[in-house]
């Protein structure tokens, strides 16, 4: 079996497998990626993970297209690219249409208000990860860490957010502006 | 035609516009998609994004791809789905291309650090911002048992660290449970 194809199957299966996003899929991708497939190192793959956080778009997209390049080339990071979504994208559609087709079930309303509560749940879970660690680095006890200039911006931010509804990708610009003019 | 060509044009660069400026891990794509399909061009309802946002967290894989193959779906049919998807993808893809031929300079370069650190605080804005959104519309339901159902899940995956589907599907579990009970009551 040729090289791109071992790539694809084992994103389809990371695909498949990365229930959650984000952080906490990321050790089942360094399971397949080094230890198993042996495609990068340990330290390579720190530095991806540094790399997703300073691109845009998915760890898991990031990471399959590095990878597929680093294997074999363009077409590896597409085969990469395509087996990471692909799952993903028709169970979310298969689901979609099932809910709509059984709207009128009280059962089947009930669990997707279920799944809603949930994922809220889960979405504070990682705004709680992303919260802390841009204002003190994850570390709340310790009171050095504590980042003013960041916790200026995020309470003056979130304020405009509420009363103006400013638009996200303003609010991306003017954050990394400010830091800009603050950390450099 | 002329129209549905139109629509698929207008998803190709709303979502390649969405996926360049998703910094900050996927769920940022939530209030973006709300700002161009809800609010501007009124394709769906916030009801329906949240209905959305809750399957594409469900099934397998990042939520950001998820939920713009479903805002594209929604707005033009699996043709949307598509385009949607691909469009998502393809920023990452050439980005990550670029930056992975010289990422040692990249990585250290201090004013992409500087710009990097400053976004970690308008990422965790917006995230609050949309939480607190997500929150009114969830307590207006006035079910005791979905409301709860919210911090429960938040404990158990901040604090416990346990598996996002494990969570998914003991929600799911309880709730159909919940029917069951209440049937079998008023009968």
């Amino acid at each position: 079996m040729s090289e791109i194809w071992v790539v694809f199957f084992t994103f389809l299966k990371i695909g498949m497998m990365s229930f959650g996003g984000g952080y906490a899929v990321i050790p089942f991708i360094q399971s397949q990626i080094v230890s198993q497939n042996g495609w990068i190192n340990e330290t390579v793959f720190t530095d991806i993970i540094t790399i997703s956080q300073m691109t845009p778009g998915p760890l898991a997209v990031n990471t399959s297209t590095f990878v597929g390049l680093q294997v074999s080339g363009f077409f590896g990071a597409l085969a990469a690219t395509i087996g990471c979504v692909l799952c993903g994208t028709l169970l979310s559609l298969g689901l979609y249409r099932f809910m709509k087709a059984h709207q009128s079930s009280v059962y089947v309303m009930e669990v997707l208000n279920a799944l809603k509560s949930a994922s809220l749940g889960l979405i504070i879970s990682v705004a709680g990860t992303i919260v802390l660690s841009a204002l003190c680095d994850g570390e709340v006890f310790n009171q050095s860490a504590w980042k003013l200039p960041a916790l200026t911006m995020f309470v003056l931010l979130l304020a405009a957010l509420r009363k103006w509804k400013l638009h996200p990708i303003l609010v991306m610009g003017i954050s990394g502006v400010i830091g800009l003019l603050v950390y450099q | 035609m002329k129209q549905r060509l139109f629509t698929y044009g207008w998803l190709l660069s709303v979502n390649l516009f969405i996926s360049t400026f998703t910094f900050g891990g996927g769920y940022v794509v939530v209030p973006m998609i709300r700002r161009f399909f809800v609010e501007k061009k009124q394709c769906f309802s916030e009801t329906e994004l949240m209905n959305m946002a809750a399957i594409a967290q469900s099934a397998p894989g990042a939520i950001a791809i998820n939920l713009s193959a479903l805002a594209g779906y929604r707005t033009a049919g699996i043709g949307g789905a598509f385009i949607s998807c691909f469009a998502a993808i393809l920023p990452p893809l050439i980005i990550l291309a670029f930056v992975s031929a010289f990422y040692q300079s990249f990585i250290s370069n201090p004013i992409i650090t500087a710009v990097l650190k400053g976004m970690e605080a308008g990422v965790a804005a917006l995230m609050v911002d949309l939480i607190i959104d997500m929150c009114t519309l969830i307590t207006k339901q006035k079910s005791m048992l979905l409301t709860a159902m919210v911090p429960l899940s938040f404990l158990a995956a901040f604090c416990f660290r346990i598996n996002a589907a494990i969570i998914l599907c003991i929600c799911a579990l309880l709730s159909v449970l919940h029917i069951v009970w209440q049937r079998g009551n008023s009968q």
